[in-house]
């Protein structure tokens, strides 16, 4: 009934294509991160679904309809804004009851008409009581925290009990400590309302702590879409995979070795002048001599006497939790994940270095996509 | 129809009463005043003949113009330095932190709640040549041709003092006070550091001032109607006395030549107060 | 602002002193004017024209209204200033948000045709105006003296000024909230910009109360002369009746003084926005 659905939906503004022929479907109920840099096309596709921008290109359906004529106020979306929105002159009351004033909703007689005011003052304090705004519902916005600025921003966008919600970087205004507080509230206020969440944002943590399925665009196009660990342990390209996790995955130029036919037979790939060994699988249909690029995740390098890796330290970054390692390897900046207790080590050290094999992913140096 | 021709039409619809004013009441009677100045009517106003461009030759040449122009120029030479300078003067002045400053702020402002008629009447209160006050004074006697517009300028430069006042006195308040502290650490006495540092800084706001004092300058007529008349001896016809006593039919092809020169003129000094404050403004920062 | 001018007692006099002296010097004409509003005519030039009142006669300014027909005036000059004002609070309300929130062609275009009209004051477009206006038969009536005044490039240009400070966001959530143009408008863009808004209105006022040029123009019967044009009968006046028209420039300037000492903050802000950077 709430499932929003993108179909080869293109947005331009003049020859600026922002987003360019965007396939994608945010399933009923899900919570959806619309993943990317700025600029990448994720507020443009957000505001497309708002119905704020129109759609140039494609179809673009909420629940069973195609909504690219139909006006913004009849879409049955909310949207929380990056700056909150909320009208300076109003009190929270006042602002949270605003899409309530003259839209129609259906109400229990199966009629759809304009809510009295009862009606409306009802639903404002229960979505303020959910929130934990009761107190100030008499106030402005200009004596209200950035914290509490946002809750009546969801306030407001939950009042009309829209099939979706959308959100564009709502934690983008708070300070850290506030920000992954939130994060856990967003998520609960997501499970306890079962709507659909389109959320935008650049940040990939929130992405991967938040998100049912993860979206990542980028110049306006969809690169993977998939589940936040699906997402992580296989990207689809180079770009999804430096864009997901921090620090961003390791790569590296190689080349496909394959030694001996059969059982005995091993695949390689060479850095450098060092041979790292792969699974059969992942370098499955690659012929000898093929160039790729190499992604080895910061926490998948581990230090091991005879590991076939040489990497030079450069710097050590401690984290209290854990342990930065920035190496050179074959003049690329290398990035080794440590836990605290293991052993130290020092600045012009050579690190011997190893990888699992199955946590080694390859890439094809002109599609960027991945191998095979 | 889509959303952006229902946004387009709403827009011209909100723009339509303010189009329809300005072309009845701007546009139109800009075209009409060339019209009119290529005829010339009949005394009954019921005939008008072509003349031609010669018209606006004549009259933009001739000496009725010339005078005009003379006169208002005049004008405007005697009432924005003098107005601008008592402005600053008050403003510096007023700019304190003493007890009770506020009053003297609102007596100097004062001036800003009379009208130009209002500020006529009392000049005439002190300038009219039978009664008034100051009549004997000489040097800006409203009897004599040769002072009168002096006269009348002064009662401009009065009136004027609590709206140059008010902007300068702004302009003094956001200077910020560091600047001025820095500049009495650096050894400035208080007329060096009000000429060399403040001065500079509120420059863009005078240069404002100037060209709303030299724009009213222009449009000078109702102290000419209250006060003299014109008089005595045409000396104190400023070209909007001499348009608006253009409108009897015979005389207003010349009227609406003076006009269009009053306009190009406005035009022109608009333009080039423009550029300057443009460029002052770049330069200053 | 230096504040050693003012640590010794003696600076501080000084000062007062000049203080003093200017606003003596600012404040002597309309005071003059006063007194001679209130002296009896003959009486005061035969005592000499002295600077204070001879003879008063405190009923002049009652005397205004009976011999001097101000009720009228009065009545004039307010409903012409209120239709002046009314009217352009809401042209240029309306424009100016056309020029902030919509977008439309010529949207540039129009907007230097409306800037253009600021060169063409009432005093240079004064003949055919009077022409038309005449022609039309509105000499010596509401809609001639308000008619040219309805709509104006300053006042749109202000609230542009004003409306350009409403985050676009705001305008975003209110037609998700189910707003059009016309409803953010009445909600949410004038309430938001109500200082501007003020400031506006009190020059506006200002400006069409003190109108000189155009109601000369296109008033010729006594009955309909606003309270400024009842003024210029000051040179025509015998010097019996001159206290009278001197105590009606005094009236004239009595709305104007109300209306500064109450709402002063709102002029100041209006006439410095252009004014002062920063």
């Amino acid at each position: 009934m709430s499932e929003v659905a993108f179909d080869g939906v293109t947005k331009r503004f003049g020859d600026v294509t922002a987003v360019d022929q965007l396939t994608l479907t945010v399933h009923d109920g899900e919570l959806l991160v619309l993943l990317g840099p700025s600029g990448c096309g994720k507020t443009t596709a957000l505001r497309m679904v708002a119905g704020l921008e129109a759609v140039t290109e494609g179809e673009l359906r909420i629940g069973d309809r195609v909504v690219n004529e139909v006006e913004a106020k009849d879409r049955d979306v909310a949207m929380v804004f990056q700056s909150y929105a909320l009208y300076p002159h109003m009190t929270v009351a006042r602002n949270i009851e605003s899409p309530l004033v003259t839209r129609r909703f259906d109400t229990g007689d199966g009629v759809r008409r304009k809510l009295s005011a009862a009606e409306r003052d009802q639903r404002v304090r229960d979505a303020a009581a959910s929130l934990g705004l009761t107190e100030l519902l008499g106030r402005k916005p200009a004596a209200l925290s950035g914290g509490q600025r946002q809750r009546v921003a969801l306030a407001r966008a939950m009042v009309a009990r829209p099939s979706a919600f959308l959100m564009d970087e709502p934690l983008s205004n708070l300070d850290a400590k506030l920000r992954v507080q939130t994060r856990i509230e967003l998520v609960e206020l997501h499970r306890r309302l079962g709507a659909t969440f389109v959320y935008v944002t650049h940040d990939q943590v929130e992405a991967m702590t938040m998100a049912d399925r993860i979206a990542v665009l980028d110049h306006g196009r969809l690169q993977q879409v998939g589940p936040p660990q699906a997402v992580y342990e296989r990207p689809r390209n180079l770009f999804v995979a430096r864009f997901i996790g921090s620090p961003p995955m390791n790569t590296l130029p190689g080349i496909v070795v394959r030694a001996g036919t059969g059982d005995g037979g091993s695949t390689t790939v060479r850095i450098g002048s060092q041979d790292l060994p792969l699974r059969a699988a992942t370098a499955e249909g690659l012929a000898d001599g093929t160039q790729v690029v190499v992604g080895i995740r910061p926490e998948d390098l581990v230090v091991d006497a005879d590991g076939p890796l040489k990497a030079e330290v450069r710097a050590v970054e401690w984290l209290g939790h854990e342990r930065l390692v920035v190496c050179e390897l074959h003049d690329q900046r290398t990035i080794v994940r440590q836990p605290v207790g293991a052993a130290p080590v020092g600045v012009g050290e050579v690190l011997p270095l190893s990888a699992d094999p199955a946590r080694v992913h390859l890439f094809d140096p002109r599609t960027t996509e991945r191998l095979p | 129809m889509t959303r952006r021709t229902r946004e387009a039409l709403l827009a011209y619809a909100m723009l339509l009463p303010s189009l329809v004013i300005f072309a009845w009441f701007f546009f139109y009677p800009l075209y009409r005043l060339v019209e009119m100045g290529l005829h010339q009517k009949n005394r009954a106003g019921t005939a008008e003949r072509w003349v031609g461009w010669s018209q606006f030759s004549d009259v933009l040449g001739g000496d009725e113009f010339r005078e005009g122009v003379r006169i208002t120029g005049t004008y405007v030479l005697y009432t924005v330095p003098l107005g601008l300078v008592l402005g600053v003067l008050l403003a510096v002045a007023a700019n304190r932190r003493l007890k009770g400053i506020k009053v003297f702020q609102a007596i100097f402002s004062s001036t800003i709640a009379t009208s130009v008629a209002v500020a006529s009447v009392i000049f005439f209160v002190l300038l009219n040549p039978q009664v008034g006050y100051f009549s004997s004074v000489e040097w800006f006697s409203l009897s004599d041709p040769d002072t009168a517009l002096r006269g009348v300028a002064l009662s401009s430069v009065w009136q004027n003092l609590g709206l140059t006042f008010v902007i300068v006195l702004a302009g003094l308040q956001a200077v910020p006070e560091e600047v001025d502290e820095a500049a009495t650490l650096d050894g400035y006495g208080p007329v060096r550091r009000f000429f060399r540092v403040t001065l500079p800084m509120i420059s863009p706001t005078l240069l404002f001032l100037v060209v709303v004092l030299v724009i009213f300058a222009l449009q000078a007529f109702a102290q000419s109607d209250i006060l003299t008349g014109g008089g005595p001896l045409g000396s104190t016809e400023t070209l909007v006395w001499k348009i608006f006593n253009s409108q009897q039919p015979l005389d207003q092809g010349v009227g609406a030549v003076m006009a269009v020169g009053l306009f190009a003129i406005t035009l022109v000094v608009s333009l080039a107060q423009f550029l300057i404050l443009e460029r002052r403004v770049h330069y200053g920062n | 602002m230096a504040t050693d001018l003012h640590r010794t007692t003696r600076a501080r006099v000084a000062w007062y002193a000049l203080l003093t002296a200017l606003a003596g010097v600012v404040l002597f004409p309309a005071y003059m004017t006063l007194v001679r509003a209130l002296s009896q005519p003959r009486e005061y030039v035969l005592a000499g024209q002295p600077p204070w009142p001879v003879s008063p006669e405190w009923d002049v300014f009652a005397r205004a209204f009976t011999e001097g027909d101000m009720g009228r005036k009065f009545l004039v000059s307010a409903v012409v200033t209120g239709c002046i004002v009314a009217g352009q609070l809401l042209t240029a309300t309306l424009a100016a948000y056309a020029f902030t929130f919509l977008r439309f062609p010529l949207r540039r275009t129009l907007f230097v045709v409306f800037m253009a009209t600021l060169m063409l004051p009432i005093e240079v477009t004064l003949i055919p105006n009077v022409e038309t206006v005449r022609s039309l038969g509105w000499l010596n009536s509401y809609p001639g003296l308000v008619g040219p005044f309805l709509a104006t490039a300053f006042g749109t240009f202000l609230l542009r000024q004003g409306f350009r400070g409403i985050p676009r966001d705001l305008l975003d959530a209110s037609q998700l909230d189910g707003f059009g143009h016309l409803a953010f408008l009445r909600r949410v863009a004038i309430p938001v910009t109500r200082p501007v808004v003020a400031s506006f209105a009190v020059i506006a006022f200002l400006a069409a109360w003190n109108q000189y040029t155009w109601p000369r123009a296109v008033v010729t019967e006594g009955r309909w002369e606003t309270v400024q044009i009842g003024l210029k009968s000051v040179a025509v006046e015998t010097v019996d009746r001159s206290n009278i028209a001197f105590a009606a420039a005094i009236l004239a300037a009595v709305p104007i003084l109300l209306l500064l000492i109450f709402l002063q903050r709102h002029l100041v802000r209006g006439l410095t926005t252009g004014a002062v950077k920063g």
